[in-house]
């Protein structure tokens, strides 16, 4: 029989998580309402004033989606790890590091992709220009690959473990704040019409280490828990 | 080469008797380099021209700065010996290691936010260096929060390594993003709040006191890693004839 | 003695510092001889427990 090959078995894994996503997809919108129920707190909380939201908007819509993030990434190994896909996955013979970096695009497809094109809605709300929306969806999508490969790390670690959920945010959050210093401020450059090439291209450059990095990390995490 | 005494050292009775042995040579020296060096940072040191005599306090927050820092980078290194060799007493090492780090990372921060209050009017600034240390604290957090959470050994000795390795990966990056944020944000004069331009009379304590630090390190290691080795080596028969002495 | 301890109008600042590095300092030394003791104690009660066994 002829074994499958690597691309093939990426492919095949990229489709399946999406396939799932699409048969659940209350549970993949749940994220996607949280970004936007957090992001109301804070004009309740501060005020309506958009001049004065304006100024913290890029920071807000970061921490929400960080935070929604958090939520989000419970989707990518739970349901495997208790129907035993997993262990099919870590026995397939196939390397867990692509199939973890076919998981995790196919995480980013259903969860951090909505979020991007929400977002110039949600910023609207909190007073963004129009003309910030093209940095603002780039510096989310970029920020929101960053936040899949390290969530990745931390739901492998916390795999099946109480109060997993609690803790996996107590890891992941500490290794997200320089994305969050940069993502943040690329928004607040753009929102005062200057050119936020800058923090851009270093949320890129740590995008470009994280997904190569993290699915080894996420591999050795998987194998440490499932045993 | 001849390997056996790095074999030796990784055999959890000999590394036990080796480490009551070593104790000694790294209490009393720490202990005396102590108080050398705050004799010569309290009494022998000359006040500084910018902060006066509040510049003292570097003698502490610095070495905890150091220590917080070092200790992370040794309990990486041990995680990555434990993975990569499956050397069980590497992963004592970083277990032993994290809450000795922790303790030190609060002390640089909260010496250094004492320190920020007559330079800076506040009890607390959004520093590079405080910041860093505040995330740093986090890392630690994590990785023992995570280790007390797996209730299995192995698997949490293991889980624990990978966190502490991506935490050390990270922390360049963490380091120089704060300094980045802070830099932009904070206005350009800034009081050097851990810096004091050192003179020769200012510096020796301060090696002293590091130096001295270390060598405390050291010695809470070689305890704390005794007591993990007799918590892991439960039911080892070495343990008897051990015990019996 | 005295300009020891104001440490020029600092004192209040200067002092707690040092008296927190050697709570630190103690604390280590404490909590890591009370671990080692505890494991000690648990490991001679499996042991003897061994031998009536």
């Amino acid at each position: 029989m002829e074994r499958t090959g690597i691309a093939r078995a990426a492919c095949l894994a990229y489709r399946r998580d999406l396939l799932l996503a699409f048969r659940h997809w209350g549970q993949v919108a749940q994220p996607l309402v949280f970004f936007v129920i957090v992001a109301t707190l804070f004009p309740l909380a501060l005020g309506p004033q958009l001049a004065e939201l304006r100024e913290i908007a890029g920071g807000t819509l970061w921490v929400a989606a960080l935070l929604a993030s958090l939520l989000g990434v419970e989707l990518l190994f739970r349901a495997d790890h208790a129907d035993g896909t997993l262990e099919q996955l870590l026995l397939s013979g196939q390397p867990l590091a692509i199939l973890v970096l076919a998981k995790g695009f196919a995480h980013w497809t259903i969860c951090g992709l909505p979020l991007v094109l929400l977002a110039p809605l949600v910023g609207a709300g909190l007073g963004t220009p129009p003309a910030a929306n093209c940095t603002l969806m780039l510096s989310l999508a970029l920020g929101t690959g960053i936040l899949s490969a390290l969530g990745a790390i931390g739901s492998a670690l916390t795999l099946g473990l109480r109060r997993g959920s609690l803790l996996l945010g107590l890891l992941v959050l500490p290794l997200a704040m320089p994305s969050l210093i940069f993502g943040a401020r690329a928004i607040d450059l753009a929102i005062h019409g200057d050119s936020a090439r800058g923090p851009l291209l270093l949320l890129s450059a740590m995008l470009v280490l994280s997904v190569t990095l993290a699915p080894t990390a996420v591999a050795a995490a998987l194998r440490i828990s499932a045993e | 080469m001849n390997w056996t005494w790095f074999h030796k050292l990784a055999s959890p009775p000999h590394a036990y008797r080796i480490a009551a042995q070593l104790l000694p040579w790294f209490a009393w020296p720490a202990g005396a380099l102590i108080v050398a060096g705050l004799y010569g940072g309290l009494v022998l040191a000359p006040a500084d021209y910018q902060q006066g005599d509040a510049f003292r306090i570097v003698y502490v927050h610095a070495p905890g700065a150091w220590l917080s820092m070092l200790v992370y980078a040794t309990m990486a290194v041990a995680a990555a010996v434990g993975l990569i060799w499956r050397i069980k007493l590497a992963h004592a090492v970083a277990a032993a290691s994290a809450p000795v780090g922790a303790s030190f990372t609060v002390l640089a921060l909260a010496t250094g936010a004492i320190w920020g209050k007559p330079m800076w009017g506040t009890w607390w600034v959004w520093d590079a260096r405080l910041t860093s240390e505040l995330i740093l604290l986090f890392l630690y957090a994590g990785v023992m929060a995570l280790r007390a959470s797996i209730d299995d050994r192995d698997r949490a000795d293991r889980a624990a390594a990978v966190l502490a390795i991506v935490g050390v990966v990270n922390l360049p990056i963490i380091h120089y993003s704060v300094y980045w944020w802070n830099t932009l944000h904070q206005p350009a004069t800034l009081t050097k709040i851990g810096k004091p331009s050192m003179a020769g009379d200012m510096l020796w304590p301060l090696l002293l006191m590091l130096l001295g630090f270390t060598l405390f390190y050291g010695a809470i290691l070689l305890i704390r890693l005794r007591a993990e080795i007799l918590k892991r080596e439960r039911d080892a028969t070495w343990l008897t004839t051990e015990l019996a002495r | 003695m005295n300009d020891i301890l104001d440490m020029g109008r600092y004192g209040a600042f200067v002092w707690p510092c040092f008296a927190l590095a050697a709570v630190v300092l103690v604390w280590n030394i404490v909590a890591a001889r009370r671990l080692h003791t505890a494991a000690r104690q648990q490991a001679l009660r499996r042991v003897a427990a061994k031998a009536a066994a």
